[in-house]
C-alpha cells in the first residue's frame, strides 16, 4: 500500500493536478451553491472539459474535485438560504439554518468545513485499505459473476431508493437499460431501435442524457417556482472561528460519523442522503438529554453528524465504482461514464494496469478536502456573492451550459433536440416522483450488462452458467431478496417514512 | 388517476412496442452465422421488454401511499402547477429548440448571444443595456475558451461568412 501511496504522490503533486484540484474544489463550490444544482449536473457539465484534458488521471483529479466542492458549496447554501441543492445536505439545513439566524452563521459554515474535512479524510484512509483488499476478490470474477454483480448492484439501487418507491426505481431502472439498449448491439454490430435515424446508430450520448436527467428539470423547476431560489445572499459572514470547547464536542460525533458514512457510501444505491438523514438521527439518540433539546435549533452536533456522514458516504460510494466498476450512485454513475470515455476501464483490473489513475485519484482526493478546508473556506464570504446574481441572468445560463456539454461531447445539433426532448420527459417524472438516478446508472450498466451477460452465455452455450457456478447462482438469489425484502417491509413502514420532496435526488 | 399511475401506463405501452419490435421484427433480419450465438440481439431486449411490463403492471396497480410529508416552498407539486411559471418555461424550451436549429446556420456568437438575450427576456428582464453586453462579453469568451483552450472547433460565424 506504501508503494501505491507513493505512486499518487507522484501522479497527483504535479504543479498541473495540483491546479486540476484548486480549480476543481472552487468551480465545484462556486456552482455547487447555486440552488438547485447538485454534483451530478455539475460534473456532467464538467465532463467536456474533462474529457478535453486528455490525460484520464488529470480528469478525474478534476471531476472529484468538483465532486467535492459541489457538496461543499450544497451545504453552504443549506445553512445560508435553507435551501438544500442536493437531498444528501438536506439534513444539515436542520441545525445549520437556525444556526446562521442566530448569526452564528461563519461558525456553522467552519463546522461544516471541519466535519467535512475529516468525514473525507478518515473514509479516504478506509478506502484505501478497503479498495485494494475488495479488488483481489474481484479478480477471481467472470463474466458470469459480473452479470449477477450488476443485477445485484441494479436491484440495491431499487432496494434503497426508499419505501413505496421501489417499484418505480424498478421501473426506471428498466427504462435506463431499454434505452441502452438503442444503437449497435452486444456481440454483433447490427444497429437495433434506431427508426434509421443514423444520429441514434451509436445510441444515446450519456452526457446528453446525464444533462437531461439532472440538470435541465432543476432549471425549468428554478423558472416554474422562483421560490426554490429565494435568492437573497443572508447578510455578512463573521466569525469563522471555533472554540476549542466546541471542537470537544463534535470530535466524538465525527469519529463515529465518518466510519458509519463510509460503510454506508459502499452499499449501492444507499449514498450521502441515507448516511446524512442516519447521522442525524443516531447522534440525536447519542446525546444527552439537554443536548438533544438543541437539536434542530442549531445545534453544533447536528450539524457535524450529517456533514461528516455525507462526505464520508460520497468517498465510500468510489469503493464499489474504482475496485468493480459498477457505480452505486448517480455521481458515480456520471464519473463511470466519464473514466470511460477516456479510455479507462474501472474494476478490479485498474489497480494493477493502471495504479497511477487508482492512486493518484486517491491523493487527490486527500489534496481536495485539505483544499477545500484552508483555501475554500476563508473564500466562501466571497463566493456566497454569487447567491445574489438575479435569475434572469443565471437562468439563461444554466440552460446554455446544459446545452454545450452535449453539444461539445458530438458536435451534433441533433444531440440539443434529444436534450430537450429527454429534459422535458424528465421533468414530468420528476412531478410524479420518480426517482432518476436509476435510470441513469441503468442506462450506463446496460451495455456492460449484456456484453458479460452473452459472454457468459457463450461460454457456457446457455443457462448452464447459473448452475455450474455457485457464486452467480448466490448472487442472482441475492439481487431477487433485494428487491422482494423491502417491498415486503415497505407495506408496514410506508406510512412511518415521510416523503423527502423538493431537493434535486443527488448523492 | 395520478400522473404516476399515467406514466407507469404509458411505460407498460411502451415496453409492449419495445417488446413487439425485439419479439417480431428483429430475429429474421439475423445473418446465419450470428444465429448460432446463444444470445441475439434480440434476446437481451425481449428479457427487458417482460419484466418492463410485469413492473409497470405492478406500479399500475399498487396502491399509493399515504400520509404525505407537508411540501416545503422549495418542493414541486403538480397540484400547484397553476401557481407556477409554466409560460416562461415553455418559452424557454422553445428558446432551447430554436438554438438547436440555428447554431450551425447563424453560428455560434450570433446564436448564443440571441439566446441569452432572449431567455433573460422571457425570463422577463428589461434593462437590455445590461443584458446585451454581458450576453455578448460571456459568449465570446465562452468561444474563446472552448476553441483556443479545449481546442473544439465552433463555427462562430454565420455559415455564409465561413
Amino acid at each position: 500500500m506504501l508503494d501505491g501511496i507513493l505512486i499518487g504522490l507522484a501522479t497527483a503533486v504535479t504543479p498541473f493536478n495540483l491546479m486540476m484540484v484548486v480549480a476543481g474544489c472552487l468551480i465545484g463550490t462556486l456552482i455547487g451553491m447555486l440552488p438547485g444544482l447538485g454534483p451530478m449536473s455539475i460534473i456532467a457539465i464538467m465532463i467536456p472539459v474533462a474529457i478535453g484534458i486528455g490525460d484520464p488521471t488529470s480528469a478525474l483529479i478534476l471531476l472529484s474535485g468538483v465532486y467535492y466542492g459541489a457538496i461543499f458549496g450544497g451545504s453552504t447554501s443549506s445553512i445560508l438560504l435553507n435551501a438544500p441543492g442536493v437531498a444528501g445536505t438536506v439534513a444539515s439545513a436542520f441545525d445549520g439554518y437556525p444556526m446562521a439566524q442566530q448569526g452564528m452563521a461563519g461558525k456553522a459554515l467552519t463546522i461544516a468545513a471541519i466535519a467535512s474535512f475529516a468525514g473525507g479524510t478518515v473514509s479516504v484512509v478506509l478506502l484505501m485499505v478497503f479498495a485494494p483488499a475488495l479488488s483481489s476478490v474481484a479478480l477471481l470474477f467472470h463474466s458470469a459473476e459480473y452479470f449477477a454483480l450488476m443485477v445485484v448492484g441494479l436491484s440495491a439501487i431499487a432496494a434503497f431508493a426508499g419505501s413505496g418507491q421501489v417499484g418505480k426505481a424498478l421501473m426506471m431502472t428498466l427504462l435506463g437499460l431499454i434505452m441502452g439498449t438503442v444503437g449497435e448491439g452486444a456481440l454483433s454490430n447490427t444497429p437495433r431501435f434506431t427508426f434509421g435515424i443514423l444520429d441514434l446508430q451509436s445510441g444515446f450520448s450519456f452526457i446528453t442524457l446525464a444533462m437531461a436527467m439532472f440538470a435541465l428539470p432543476e432549471a425549468l423547476f428554478l423558472v416554474m417556482n422562483p421560490a426554490r431560489a429565494a435568492s437573497q445572499a443572508g447578510g455578512k459572514i463573521t466569525g469563522l472561528r471555533i472554540s476549542r470547547a466546541e471542537a470537544r464536542t463534535i470530535a466524538p460525533v465525527i469519529g463515529r460519523q465518518s466510519v458509519m458514512g463510509f460503510f454506508i457510501g459502499v452499499l449501492p444505491g444507499a449514498g450521502a442522503t441515507i448516511a446524512s438523514f442516519l447521522g442525524y438521527a443516531v447522534e440525536r439518540n447519542l446525546a444527552t438529554r439537554e443536548e438533544q433539546a438543541q437539536f434542530g435549533k442549531g445545534s453544533i452536533k447536528g450539524l457535524a453528524a450529517p456533514e461528516t456522514a455525507n462526505n464520508a458516504a460520497c468517498t465510500g460510494s468510489f469503493v464499489p465504482l474504482l475496485t468493480l466498476g459498477i457505480p452505486g450512485s448517480g455521481t458515480t454513475a456520471i464519473l463511470l461514464g466519464a473514466l470511460l470515455a477516456l479510455n479507462v476501464t474501472p474494476g478490479p483490473r485498474l489497480m494493477l494496469d493502471e495504479p497511477d489513475v487508482f492512486w493518484g485519484v486517491i491523493i487527490a482526493m486527500y489534496i481536495g478536502n485539505l483544499v477545500l478546508l484552508i483555501l475554500n473556506l476563508p473564500l466562501i464570504p466571497y463566493i456566497a456573492k454569487i447567491l445574489s446574481i438575479p435569475r434572469n441572468y443565471l437562468i439563461p445560463f444554466i440552460l446554455f451550459f446544459t446545452l454545450m456539454g452535449s453539444y461539445i461531447g458530438q458536435n451534433n445539433s441533433t444531440e440539443l433536440l434529444i436534450l430537450v426532448a429527454f429534459g422535458v420527459v424528465a421533468t414530468i417524472l420528476r412531478f410524479a416522483d420518480y426517482p432518476l438516478a436509476p435510470l441513469l446508472i441503468g442506462f450506463i450498466l446496460g451495455t456492460m450488462l449484456e456484453d458479460n451477460f452473452a459472454r457468459a452465455m457463450q461460454l457456457y452455450h446457455g443457462f448452464g452458467f447459473l448452475l455450474e457456478r455457485p457464486m452467480t447462482l448466490g448472487l442472482l438469489a441475492l439481487a431477487a431478496f433485494l428487491v422482494i425484502l423491502p417491498s415486503l417491509r415497505a407495506m408496514r413502514l410506508r406510512r412511518k417514512l415521510a416523503r423527502e420532496a423538493g431537493v434535486a435526488d443527488g448523492d | 388517476m395520478a400522473l404516476d399511475r399515467w406514466i407507469a401506463l404509458v411505460f407498460v405501452g411502451l415496453c409492449a412496442a419495445y417488446g413487439y419490435a425485439a419479439f417480431f421484427t428483429m430475429d429474421h433480419l439475423l445473418p446465419p452465422i450470428l444465429q448460432r450465438n446463444p444470445v441475439w440481439p434480440s434476446t437481451f431486449p425481449k428479457m427487458l421488454a417482460i419484466a418492463g411490463v410485469i413492473v409497470g403492471l405492478m406500479v399500475l396497480f399498487t396502491r399509493t401511499p399515504e400520509g404525505r410529508a407537508a411540501p416545503n416552498a422549495g418542493a414541486m407539486d403538480i397540484t400547484r402547477l397553476g401557481d407556477y411559471h409554466i409560460g416562461q418555461a415553455l418559452g424557454l424550451l422553445a428558446l432551447m429548440v430554436a438554438y438547436a436549429m440555428t447554431l450551425r446556420s447563424l453560428g455560434f456568437i450570433a446564436s448564443t448571444t440571441l439566446f441569452l438575450v432572449l431567455g433573460g427576456v422571457v425570463l422577463g428582464e428589461r434593462k437590455l443595456y445590461i443584458l446585451i453586453p454581458v450576453a455578448a462579453l460571456a459568449t465570446v469568451s465562452i468561444w474563446y475558451l472552448v476553441q483556443e483552450v479545449l481546442g473544439i472547433f465552433l463555427r462562430p460565424l454565420p455559415s455564409f461568412l465561413l
